[in-house]
């Protein structure tokens, strides 16, 4: 059975300042579980304020979203963390690595947060998580003495560990080479397949777009393609 | 579970500027130490000051006074009741300022529960015979036991033991003062005057200084009974019914209620003295404004530095919040920086603290006037050391209330979009 893991319906979103500018109308569309998405279109198309508010971290917007069929209208910011934590992995541009942490626990930090497992059992799968992106070698080292490439996978590492319904990716392969850009599509591509992983991901990158199952492009604020 | 990891993110962030937390936290040892230090020592000094009089000074003093009868007998006569009476010739009778009844009043005092203690005294105006010179003086009468439990006499006894004022006969301790006029020493053999003209003689068995040179120059003691002989009175007389409370306090509701109950004049140690508690009161004010001005000072420091610790980490800050960590766990997360700060940093300096004001304790401090005191006095006062925990406490919540609420405010898709 077919099952929507995120639905958004006529979702609109201005910015008032300095003059206001519409720069979402009316997008709706779907995404089923398991399904690796890209979204595309040119920058100032509005792609990434659709997926921060999609990622529940903008909730200043018209229209309704539902996470894994539920409303996600009126939820304080509490709730909303709540369900970041839950069901979303962010891999952003920039790793956002704690450099207080080493990967291990950078990795762990939103597993301990949701407080769902024992902290010897978050650092187990914190671990496999990393063995899964082959930087296990990595665990006890701290981020800045990682290349950008391997950042990136601690980041993808971290976005995985409490299983999430998606994973939300805005321009992640934005800042790497061919060489490591290749290796983070093949590591999307390979959770796609074989672990049945739903993928949103940002990009202008039309390669990576080319590559994914769906894409669906931007103009403007509007879809004019769901691919 | 939850509490672990917020302490464990705090201890990072903590650590990860160790520098600027070892000086916030100094800022704030500092702060507490300089408060206990002047608190403790202007403490001691206000307690030694008070003590110089408040020590020796009884808390209630029943006294009789030489006063007209109030009511004149021209008030008595119904002939002139509407007029107003201008004449007034009846002039003190010649009564003695011995307290009526003594014996009981004393009894009755001594079973009342606000009352720790009562000392009967006279009061015995003399002259000290110096050759051909009388010195006016006054002898005090006292009970020797209850003048040392309640006013500590034996302390103000420099040379000699008060003790011995018991033992021997007719034996008197002299005020240093009066002693060096006449160049006695101990086991001398003094003579002095009554006001009725009789001469006594009196054995020196110590001496006596209160600090107060004036007094010291007049005052001498000698027992209860002595002090009757040299009268020529009765056992019964006693001229001061000194009152110890155990609430100083109560003394002038007790003063009052004595005065009507017992007939004769009495008068509290709050009307007899006001100045030293004004005194006191004032010196106490001024060592808590300045004690706390430090800590508001340290807790800028904590501000500033905790200011400067969030516009570093708005990254890290963004990301905690974009991967599930509410406002509330980043609130939660700088708080406990700053009381982490607050509570090692109050704790060094409640340490330092009594260090420092053990230490001032340690200087020699000697002053002719103050003869049992030898080093600065120092209060250790229980209560100091908890008004700068919870001072140390409440400005480095404050101070980290107003920059974790910033932080809990940071809207991540500004962060991250910003890249």
């Amino acid at each position: 059975m077919e099952h929507k893991v995120i639905e958004s319906i006529g979702i609109s979103k201005s910015f008032h300042d300095p003059i206001t500018v519409k720069v979402l109308s009316e997008i709706s569309f779907s995404i089923q579980a398991g399904e690796f998405v890209s979204i595309v279109g040119k920058s100032g198309c509005g792609k990434s304020t659709l997926l921060y508010i999609l990622s529940t971290m903008d909730s200043n917007y018209e229209g309704k979203l539902y996470l894994d069929g539920m409303n996600m209208e009126n939820k304080v910011d509490r709730e909303r963390a709540r369900v970041r934590n839950e069901k979303i992995g962010f891999v952003f541009q920039f790793h956002y690595l704690l450099n207080e942490f080493n990967n291990l626990q950078n990795v762990m930090l939103p597993g301990l947060k949701l407080g769902k497992f024992a902290a010897d059992k978050v650092e187990h799968d914190a671990y496999e998580k990393l063995k899964i992106l082959g930087i296990e070698d990595a665990a006890l080292k701290y981020p800045n003495q990682l290349s950008g490439g391997q950042k990136q996978r601690v980041a993808i590492a971290r976005a995985l560990i409490n299983e999430p319904l998606i994973i939300m990716g805005d321009e992640p392969t934005g800042n790497l080479d061919k060489k490591n850009s290749d290796n983070v599509f093949n590591i999307f591509k390979e959770l796609a397949e074989e672990y049945h992983q739903s993928l949103l991901i940002v990009t202008h990158d039309m390669d990576f777009a080319a590559n994914t199952q769906r894409t669906i492009t931007m103009e403007d604020g509007k879809i004019i393609s769901h691919g | 579970m939850k509490v672990k990891l917020i302490a464990r993110i705090s201890m990072a962030l903590l650590t990860a500027r160790l520098r600027q937390t070892i000086v916030a936290a100094s800022g704030v040892t500092f702060s507490i130490t300089m408060f206990i230090s002047l608190l403790s020592f202007m403490g001691g000094l206000n307690d030694l000051l008070d003590n110089l009089i408040l020590n020796r000074t009884p808390h209630v003093r029943l006294y009789n006074e030489v006063l007209p009868t109030r009511i004149q007998p021209i008030a008595g006569s119904t002939y002139y009741s509407g007029a107003y009476h201008f004449v007034r010739h009846v002039k003190p009778k010649n009564q003695l300022l011995e307290i009526r009844n003594s014996d009981a009043i004393i009894k009755a005092l001594k079973k009342d529960p606000n009352v720790r203690g009562v000392a009967p005294k006279n009061m015995v105006p003399i002259f000290y015979n110096i050759g051909a010179i009388y010195l006016t003086g006054v002898i005090n009468g006292i009970d020797v036991d209850a003048e040392n439990k309640l006013f500590t006499f034996q302390d103000y006894v420099v040379e000699g033991k008060s003790s011995d004022l018991k033992n021997i006969p007719n034996s008197i301790i002299l005020g240093i003062g009066a002693a060096r006029k006449m160049l006695v020493q101990i086991g001398d053999n003094i003579q002095i005057t009554t006001s009725s003209g009789e001469r006594f003689p009196l054995k020196v068995v110590g001496f006596y200084q209160s600090g107060i040179e004036e007094a010291d120059k007049v005052q001498s003691y000698t027992t209860l009974s002595t002090s009757q002989k040299i009268l020529g009175k009765p056992v019964s007389y006693v001229t001061d019914i000194q009152i110890k409370l155990f609430d100083i306090l109560m003394a002038p509701l007790l003063a009052k209620r004595y005065n009507s109950v017992f007939g004769a004049e009495a008068i509290d140690i709050q009307t007899a003295n006001a100045q030293f508690n004004t005194g006191s009161s004032v010196r106490t004010l001024i060592s808590y404004a300045v004690g706390i001005t430090l800590l508001i000072v340290a807790g800028f420091g904590i501000y500033n530095i905790l200011n400067m610790m969030i516009y570093e980490k708005m990254d890290s800050i963004a990301i905690l919040k974009a991967t599930g960590f509410s406002g509330r766990d980043v609130n939660a997360i700088f708080i406990t920086i700053a009381l982490t700060i607050g509570l090692v940093g109050g704790a060094l300096g409640l340490i330092f603290g009594f260090g420092l004001s053990a230490l001032i304790g340690e200087i020699p401090f000697n002053s002719s006037s103050l003869p049992t005191v030898k080093t600065y006095p120092i209060n250790y006062n229980p209560k100091f050391y908890l008004i700068g925990a919870v001072f140390s406490i409440i400005t480095t919540y404050l101070a980290g209330y107003f920059p974790s609420r910033k932080a809990s405010r940071i809207d991540p898709v500004d962060i991250i979009r910003g890249k």
